[in-house]
């Protein structure tokens, strides 16, 4: 019972806040602070997801500025800047995080 | 298998355009998908709840922020908790409201629930000269939700099936490193990323993965600052 309350919950909430401004407020004339900012939202979201899992190990949550992610992060950084290739970022990340174990 | 109801000229091959631009995440939401399945069974869903989860709240960090809290925290609080990490979807559903002149009410709905991190992002760094981001976004949204679903089912299914020292779940933040290149295109952006991470990092033991929306908060205001001073050189 409670965890249908939690997938119904989860799902309302989700789906207003992506209905947001593309359905609910969509003839809003927005202000122009937010669509100066829009430009800057994925730059900002994205690093604010990215960053954290290159630092913080994962399950203990313990700070490492040398943790082999971050390595390995870097260096996908390097190749999707150079190919923009997603798979062989995904590859290369990936290989080089194993082989550093 | 296009959609007959696509309004413009063009829109079935800029569908399979975004679908195409989405294929090589596939790789890296499957896995993403698969973790967040075994989370909740293992948090206490069946795996049928489980795929209601993906199916219903259709939301990655959500759905694995949820299954970390189940059980001991009231079911009020986790649904507020999952607003926060999800409050991120407002803002990219501000951003793409642009690109969705003239489409009607009934698909808006549909397109918005399936707005994701990944598709928004495959959509943001589209080819400049694509003529129909909307059906491009629609390509790349459905393969997203499909490979979620089939994710999470298997996830769920299989339990914890797969050796731990895989180390799969790094895909997803590889694969938002592959998504964040092609958006740094101006200074501003550079700096708002730079800022971002750097809050996030820093805030990083904050409760709710508040520490997302603060560096992403703190992101935007310096890349607005920088907007501004660099017009003012103009």
């Amino acid at each position: 019972m409670n965890t249908w309350l939690l997938i119904l919950g989860v799902g309302v909430g989700s789906v207003m806040l992506r209905a947001s401004f593309l359905v609910l407020l969509r003839d809003r004339k927005l202000p122009e602070s937010l669509t100066l900012s829009l430009g800057l939202v994925p730059a900002a979201v994205l690093a604010a997801l990215i960053a954290p899992e290159l630092l913080y190990a994962r399950g203990t949550g313990v700070f490492d500025p040398f943790s082999p992610r971050l390595a390995a992060g870097l260096l996908a950084a390097a190749v999707a800047w150079k190919t923009r290739n997603l798979l062989l970022t995904l590859i290369v990340g990936l290989g080089l995080l194993v082989v550093m174990g | 298998m296009t959609d007959p109801s696509m309004p413009s000229p063009g829109g079935a091959s800029s569908f399979w355009k975004g679908l195409r631009a989405f294929l090589p995440l596939v790789p890296g939401v499957m896995p993403f998908g698969m973790v967040a399945g075994i989370a909740a069974v293992q948090a206490g869903f069946t795996p049928l709840q489980s795929m209601a989860f993906s199916l219903i709240g259709y939301a990655g960090s959500a759905q694995l922020v949820a299954s970390q809290m189940f059980g001991q925290t009231p079911v009020l609080l986790i649904v507020l908790a999952t607003l926060i990490v999800n409050l991120r979807f407002a803002m990219y559903s501000a951003s793409m409201l642009p690109l969705f002149d003239g489409v009607p009410l009934a698909r808006r709905w549909l397109l918005a629930y399936g707005l994701t991190d990944q598709s928004y992002a495959v959509t943001m760094g589209r080819p400049t000269a694509e003529p129909d981001p909307v059906a491009y976004y629609t390509g790349a949204t459905a393969l997203m939700w499909l490979t979620w679903q089939v994710g999470t089912s298997v996830g769920a299914l299989l339990g914890a099936k797969i050796p731990a020292s895989w180390p799969l779940e790094f895909a997803v933040p590889l694969s938002f490193i592959a998504l964040l290149i092609p958006v740094l295109r101006s200074r501003p952006q550079v700096l708002a990323a730079g800022i971002s991470a750097v809050v996030a990092v820093a805030a990083h033991s904050l409760p709710f993965r508040l520490n997302l929306i603060l560096g992403a908060v703190c992101g935007i205001a310096a890349g607005l600052l920088a907007q501004r001073w660099m017009g003012r050189q103009r």
